[in-house]
């Protein structure tokens, strides 16, 4: 019995590293090779049949940066309100309940929503502010529930301890509760905007579509996954979509790595390892 | 009397936890709270420094005069009077930050920026815990990297930089082997030279021998209070004498 449940769990862990490796190698082999110098650098040319996808890096980044500087106050804000200051059991089971709802929602919802309030309603421009407004709305639950649930797993001791030594609530928070629970907020936001810039459905009707370097947030944009998407879902080029597959998995990958390596090091630096 | 407590109860949801306490604490003296399990030792104890305010559906009634002052007065600053009444806990809790930025803590926070009187502070703490020649070369290390014992040594260092006029303490050996458990005991007895210690223990022999009052509680009420050695020698009540017999508990 002990056998048969070693295997199935092995063989269940083995599936999951092997369906990962095999999407991530095929498109990085279907790919790689048509990524030069001047594939990450340049314009594309004619729709992107040809040329580069340096604005769609270009807006790809802008998306992370803006969606992190609206999603992240908010999502870890409302995280330390509903642990810490919130006093209703009751607001904090429909907080919970309504982000739970929000996660499950389809990117393609928030897309047309974005549409509908930010475009006709409020009639902005299509533009990267508003797409990021949209991503940052999808991002929030996310970041959300993940940094409740850390800031919920802090030890007590620790958050007595600081009372007792006459820390007041904000002190408690900003010296105490936020870095013991940072690891698990950090991986919550990761986790989200890595989401939110792999996104083509919720950016597709808010972002506009434009093949020139976005200067401003204001200007329209066409992020990697859209142009993907375009590129494919339109036969421009597959070539040139498999090599934006890469470049936006090669980000998303540099983006975790690079987060966890700074991860480890502030934490082994906190417990002196 | 440095803390009078007058009729004061406690209720957590619709429990009793507290029942019509009545005690005095001597400046300067090590006061012991013994019973058992759950009799309301630790919630009498966290009440002297309004720890308890922190727990939901918590409710008091009566006064705890800390210097004549009710704790338990709407003008009171909960967040000064726990300066003034530090707490060590049953198990060691050091932050996640270094030796020396554990001490300097409680410091920092209340708006010390001097950093001479922050080091100075940190190193007489550490000193008068006897632990200054264990960690002078490590003060920068991670307070993780010391033993049980070391740890709670560090804590009680932690309390002391903010010069408390009172120090609660939660079952401070509990965790720790007998020799680390001896060296916070001759600790605390050094200590009541300038403190009020409250101490709270499940451990007989170590009421016995640190303490000068001892306080027998049972099911939330005090059943007997005195000096240490009467308590031990000449026990009034029948139910003290069961439980430092050790017949239950």
């Amino acid at each position: 019995m002990d056998l048969v449940k070693k295997i199935f769990f092995t063989s269940s862990g083995m599936i999951t590293v092997a369906i990962l490796l095999v999407i991530v190698s095929y498109i990085l082999i279907k790919g790689l090779p048509f990524i030069d110098f001047e594939f990450i650098f340049s314009n594309p040319i004619d729709s992107g049949k040809s040329g580069g996808i340096f604005p769609m890096i270009i807006s790809s980044l802008y998306l992370l940066v803006l969606t992190a500087l609206i999603a992240v106050p908010v999502g870890v804000g409302s995280a330390i309100y509903m642990t810490q200051y919130c006093k209703s059991n009751t607001f904090v089971k429909v907080v919970r309940f309504c982000s739970q709802t929000l996660s499950a929602i389809p990117s393609i919802i928030y897309g047309l929503f974005g549409f509908a309030f930010l475009i006709m309603f409020l009639k902005l421009d299509w533009s990267l502010f508003t797409a990021s407004v949209v991503l940052a709305i999808m991002s929030v639950p996310t970041i959300f529930q993940v940094s409740e649930i850390s800031i919920d797993s802090v030890p007590k001791e620790l958050i007595e301890a600081s009372f007792g030594l006459g820390a007041c609530k904000s002190q408690a928070i900003t010296s105490v509760i936020l870095p013991s629970a940072i690891s698990g907020i950090f991986t919550g936001i990761i986790l989200a905007l890595t989401r939110a810039i792999s996104e083509a459905a919720a950016v597709m009707y808010v972002v506009g579509s434009t093949f020139t370097v976005p200067l401003s947030i204001f200007d329209a944009g066409r992020p990697l996954p859209l142009h993907l998407y375009i590129l494919a879902s339109e036969g421009v080029s597959a070539d040139n979509a498999y090599a934006t597959a890469s470049v936006l998995i090669i980000i998303v990958l540099v983006i975790t790595v690079f987060s966890n390596y700074c991860l480890n090091r502030y934490q082994n630096k906190m417990e002196g390892l | 009397m440095k803390i009078t407590v007058k009729d004061f109860n406690v209720n957590l949801d619709d429990k009793h936890i507290l029942n019509n306490i009545n005690l005095n604490i001597k400046r300067n003296s090590i006061h012991a709270i013994i019973g058992s399990s759950g009799c309301g030792k630790s919630t009498f104890i966290k009440s002297i420094n309004r720890m308890n305010d922190l727990v939901k559906n918590f409710k008091s009634s009566g006064k705890i005069l800390l210097d004549g002052k009710n704790i338990y007065d709407d003008d009171i600053d909960v967040v000064n009077l726990r300066k003034r009444v530090g707490m060590v806990f049953q198990k060691a809790n050091p932050f996640a930050k270094s030796i020396f930025d554990n001490v300097a803590y409680g410091l920092r926070i209340a708006g010390c920026e001097d950093s001479g009187y922050i080091k100075n502070t940190v190193l007489d703490s550490l000193d008068s815990v006897g632990l200054l020649d264990e960690v002078k070369d490590k003060l920068y290390e991670s307070a993780f990297k010391l033993s049980g014992g070391q740890q709670q040594r560090l804590c009680i260092a932690r309390t002391i930089a903010i010069s408390p006029e009172v120090i609660l303490m939660d079952e401070p050996c509990s965790a720790l082997d007998p020799l680390s458990t001896l060296k916070v005991e001759e600790l605390i007895n050094e200590l009541k030279d300038e403190y009020t210690i409250v101490l709270v223990t499940h451990n007989m022999q170590q009421a016995r021998r640190i303490s000068d009052y001892t306080s027998f509680f049972l099911d939330g009420v005090l059943v007997e209070n005195g000096r240490t050695e009467d308590i031990f020698s000449n026990p009034k009540c029948e139910k003290t004498e069961n439980y430092i017999a050790g017949r239950f508990g």
